[in-house]
């Protein structure tokens, strides 16, 4: 592909202009690490806003930080961790999921496919720290949409519509967004178990209580095993695990409060505390599955979880359940898209987030949606982007 | 502010559009009389009135549905109403068009706590919320201050705040799902009870939209347990840089206080006046700091937050050592609206947001106004998050003072912008900040929006007038200039 580099918002407004111009379709990216989600495009001309990197603002104090779209997740990361402060929304390096090299992605990226690690259910996901943004449209046209401070309804918050639009409604050039601080200290409970009904019931128990838990979990045998604890590999079976993070005299109490209320007496368990940080980062990361040419991600109400990954392990899927059982990633050889879909009728979504491009060129990536809310997409797309110039055909399989 | 000049083609049409609603929704579902259109005539911005041709009461979604699917066929303009708490104007009706209040949408649907859930109509209040499910220890978070009247669909058209948004976020954060009729009368459901509906995320969208997108007919918010403990301390400070210092210290220390709140000298003396909560009358600024979750995380982060406070010059310190003193350092804070309600006629309640550290300089800029106004003012402040609420006083009865008020009003927020700000941080645009939205946005912003606006609502009969200062036809709006034969760029950057 070949890429535009474009050093500023107003070069970009030009090239999409001239794009315009022409008609001539462009990919939207940063270092491309994320291309392999969504359905394939092959666009010869892609515009990267690498170029467009570095911080512009940080405040501590006001829980802010703006940089450019291009700016590496890693920079963010570091520059937040000297002040102890955090993404709360913890996004994976997902790049590594289409075979890049770990540390690849940008934080236009990080808001374009909208990817949330373990805390999403407790902290929310990207599209809830976006505060603002300056993007150039589909027309050609430079805008931005929100402003610097948390709480601010003036106009649409075109800031949600842009988080997860994969480029296909406007080019991110300049992001502002929430930051919070990181907790001091950080503990997980593993509690050992054979019922994943069981276990998913605990995790959903522990999340109904005030003891404000941060990361539910559920790693089958398989999952444990690859989970780079020796603790949880031992055990051979399941484990359910819960997080609790913040200040150290309040992660002790509430994690007695846990073992109490979760677990009673009744299951072998044991506390985590070194270990958890990278432990909730294989997670994130979904390095505690096997390598397997497809990954789907359903989402459901954490009730239904564990009745979907028992049928997608009779499906031959490896797997592991996140936010209380309500999200679970699965990896499988092939994708057996109406088996899977159908897991889902009930209400929630399950996303093919890899497949080998053949197979992605057959069948939606994406959710189908039904007829109003399709055609009603087409014309939010069309009012940003009506030439069909940014990302065409990413979202939606062309019919 | 002018609203858009009436359609006599729609007003000749009076009889038949009613009759058309009366086919749809029966019998006392639609109003059409004077006298019981007036309880309708205005929201909570109660300054601007309008009487519109009738108002249709639908208990259906259903009905919903075949009243917008008319509305769009036959070009009559429809305004949704919640409870009518809107503080800008969001639904004030329209003479030419019609009310479509949402009020019998008042069922609780669906609790569920295993996935801690609540599926609610859309005129079911905000308390009501929380009061469903309370009796095992959940409640809803966004807390606006009218929580006790205001309806978790309006909340979802205004994205409503509250003082607890800076640790549990604001509507937004906060809610799952909704189904919703569109302007063309199609029934769609956006989320549910899982995360992240996938495509684009229409339901942010919504939220915060003000009734310019869709009627929200059902909502599914997410509920949490109650926190075992809250305690506040109150600190008086002799300088508002003194009370912002200390507030970015604290949040700089790692602490996302439940609730942060600050007042000026004329909030805390009329609060003080009126309930006697107990506050310094010697200082320039009160912080109230509340932290709740367990208890010993509250009794360890209370400390520091005295202690920050103290390194920062504060003349006050006081820790609530019982719940009822917590209550009483907050009673004045609630208080503040009826507080300054009383040692004034009337008064005009702003929300502008600003960049915390810019402060001293926003209160020091609005005292110069006041002078050169000639009206008081007094601030009560969401600190944590930067939103300010100042409180002008007038009389309404005296010439030009509500228009005085207004102007008035219209500094502050263009301040509020001028520093990086924004025109409203919870109360929406309404009509009240229409014609403030150029300062804050430009052309090319606010037509990127209104082609949103036409996405949904290509005859834009939804809420017309309201948040975009112009109406444009969408047909315009869509057009494309792109300039022909342009030089592709040769000599930028590529590889």
């Amino acid at each position: 592909m070949e890429l535009l580099l474009p050093q500023s918002l107003a070069e970009a407004a030009d090239m999409v202009a001239a794009a315009l111009a022409e008609e001539r379709p462009l990919s939207v990216l940063g270092q491309g690490g994320k291309l392999g989600l969504g359905q394939p495009t092959a666009q010869p001309v892609g515009l990267s806003t690498r170029k467009l990197s570095g911080i512009t603002l940080y405040e501590p104090g006001e829980l802010v930080l703006s940089c450019g779209a291009g700016t590496p997740l890693a920079e963010i990361e570091a520059t937040l961790a000297e002040r102890q402060q955090q993404l709360a929304f913890e996004p994976p390096d997902a790049s590594t999921w289409y075979g890049a090299a770990p540390g690849q992605a940008t934080m236009g990226g990080v808001f374009a496919t909208n990817l949330a690690g373990p805390r999403r259910f407790k902290a929310g996901a990207p599209r809830d720290h976006l505060l603002g943004v300056q993007c150039v449209t589909g027309r050609g046209e430079a805008i931005k949409t929100g402003g610097r401070v948390v709480k601010n309804v003036t106009g649409y918050d075109l800031c949600k519509l842009l988080s997860g639009s994969f480029g296909t409604l406007a080019v991110m050039g300049h992001v502002t967004f929430k930051v919070l601080p990181a907790p001091e200290c950080v503990q997980t409970l593993a509690i050992f178990g054979e019922d994943l009904a069981d276990l998913a019931a605990r995790l959903r128990k522990a999340a109904g209580t005030a003891f404000e838990i941060s990361g539910a979990a559920l790693l089958p045998a398989g999952a444990a095993g690859r989970s780079g604890v020796d603790a949880l590999r031992e055990s051979g079976g399941a484990v359910a695990l819960l997080r609790v993070e913040g200040v150290r005299p309040s992660v002790e109490d509430r994690m007695q409060g846990l073992i109490s209320e979760v677990v009673g007496r009744s299951l072998p368990h044991l506390v985590l505390a070194e270990e958890s940080i990278a432990l909730w980062q294989r997670i994130r990361d979904l390095r505690v599955l096997p390598d397997r040419p497809v990954l789907w991600r359903l989402s459901v109400a954490p009730t239904e979880g564990v009745a979907a990954a028992r049928a997608l392990t009779n499906l031959g899927a490896d797997l592991f359940l996140d936010q209380v059982g309500g999200q679970i990633f699965a990896v499988m050889d092939s994708p057996s898209a109406a088996e899977v879909r159908a897991l889902v009728a009930g209400g929630g979504h399950a996303t093919l987030l890899r497949a080998p491009d053949a197979i992605r060129s057959t069948i939606p990536v994406f959710q189908p949606q039904p007829a109003p809310l399709a055609s009603l997409a087409v014309r939010v797309k069309n009012a940003f982007d009506p030439r069909q110039i940014l990302e065409p055909g990413r979202m939606t399989l062309a019919a | 502010m002018h609203m858009p000049p009436p359609d006599e083609g729609i007003l000749a049409r009076r009889e038949e559009i009613v009759a058309a609603l009366r086919a749809i929704v029966p019998g006392e579902g639609v109003i059409a009389d004077q006298v019981g259109l007036r309880p309708y005539e205005c929201d909570a911005l109660s300054a601007y009135r309008a009487v519109p041709i009738a108002v249709v009461l639908p208990s259906t979604v259903e009905e919903v549905s075949a009243v917008l699917a008319w509305c769009h066929r036959e070009k009559v303009k429809v305004v949704p109403r919640g409870a009518g708490t809107s503080l800008s104007g969001g639904s004030l009706p329209l003479v030419d068009g019609i009310v479509l209040g949402m009020g019998k949408f008042n069922r609780i649907l669906d609790i569920d706590f295993e996935n801690r859930t609540v599926t609610a109509q859309p005129g079911v209040t905000n308390l009501g919320i929380t009061k469903a499910v309370e009796h095992a220890g959940f409640y809803y978070a966004p807390d606006p201050s009218s929580q006790i009247a205001c309806s978790i669909g309006g909340n979802i058209a205004e994205n409503s705040g509250g003082v607890h948004c800076l640790k549990y976020g604001l509507t937004t954060n906060n809610v799952l799902g909704i189904e919703m009729v569109l302007p063309t009368g199609e029934i769609v459901r956006l989320g549910g009870k899982h995360l992240d509906s996938e495509g684009y995320d229409l339901l942010g969208l919504m939220t915060g939209s003000e009734g310019l997108l869709g009627v929200v007919t059902e909502v599914t918010v997410r509920i949490l347990q109650k926190p075992p403990v809250a305690r506040a301390v109150l600190m008086g400070f002799a300088s508002s840089e003194q009370g912002g210092d200390t507030v970015a210290s604290i949040i700089g220390a790692g602490i996302i206080p439940g609730g942060l709140e600050m007042m000026d000298r004329p909030a805390i003396q009329a609060a003080e006046d009126f309930l006697h909560a107990g506050y310094p009358l010697d200082v320039e600024a009160l912080l109230i700091c509340e932290l709740d979750g367990p208890e010993v995380e509250v009794n360890h982060l209370i400390e520091t937050v005295a202690g920050i406070a103290r390194q920062h010059g504060a003349t006050t310190i006081r820790v609530s050592q019982s719940e009822e003193e917590r209550l009483l350092f907050w009673a004045g804070r609630k208080a503040a609206f009826p507080a300054v309600g009383r040692i004034s006629p009337d008064y005009y309640c702003m929300d502008g947001t600003i960049p915390r550290a810019r402060l001293a300089e926003v209160l020091a800029g609005m005292q110069e106004m006041s002078k050169r106004y000639g009206l008081r003012v007094a601030n009560v402040f969401h600190a944590g998050d930067g939103n300010l609420h100042p409180l002008i006083l007038f009389d309404a009865n005296k010439p030009d003072e509500l228009q005085k008020a207004e102007a008035f009003g219209s500094d502050i927020l263009k301040l509020c912008v001028e520093v990086g700000g924004v025109l409203t941080g919870e109360h929406g645009v309404g009509v009240e900040k229409r014609d403030l939205m150029p300062t804050m946005f430009t052309e090319a912003d606010l037509n990127q929006q209104i082609r949103v606006k036409c996405a949904f609502d290509p005859e834009q009969i939804l809420n017309p007038g309201k948040v975009f200062p112009k109406l444009h036809r969408c047909a315009e709006m869509g057009r494309l200039h792109v300039s022909g034969g342009r030089v592709p760029f040769a000599d930028l950057p590529r590889f």
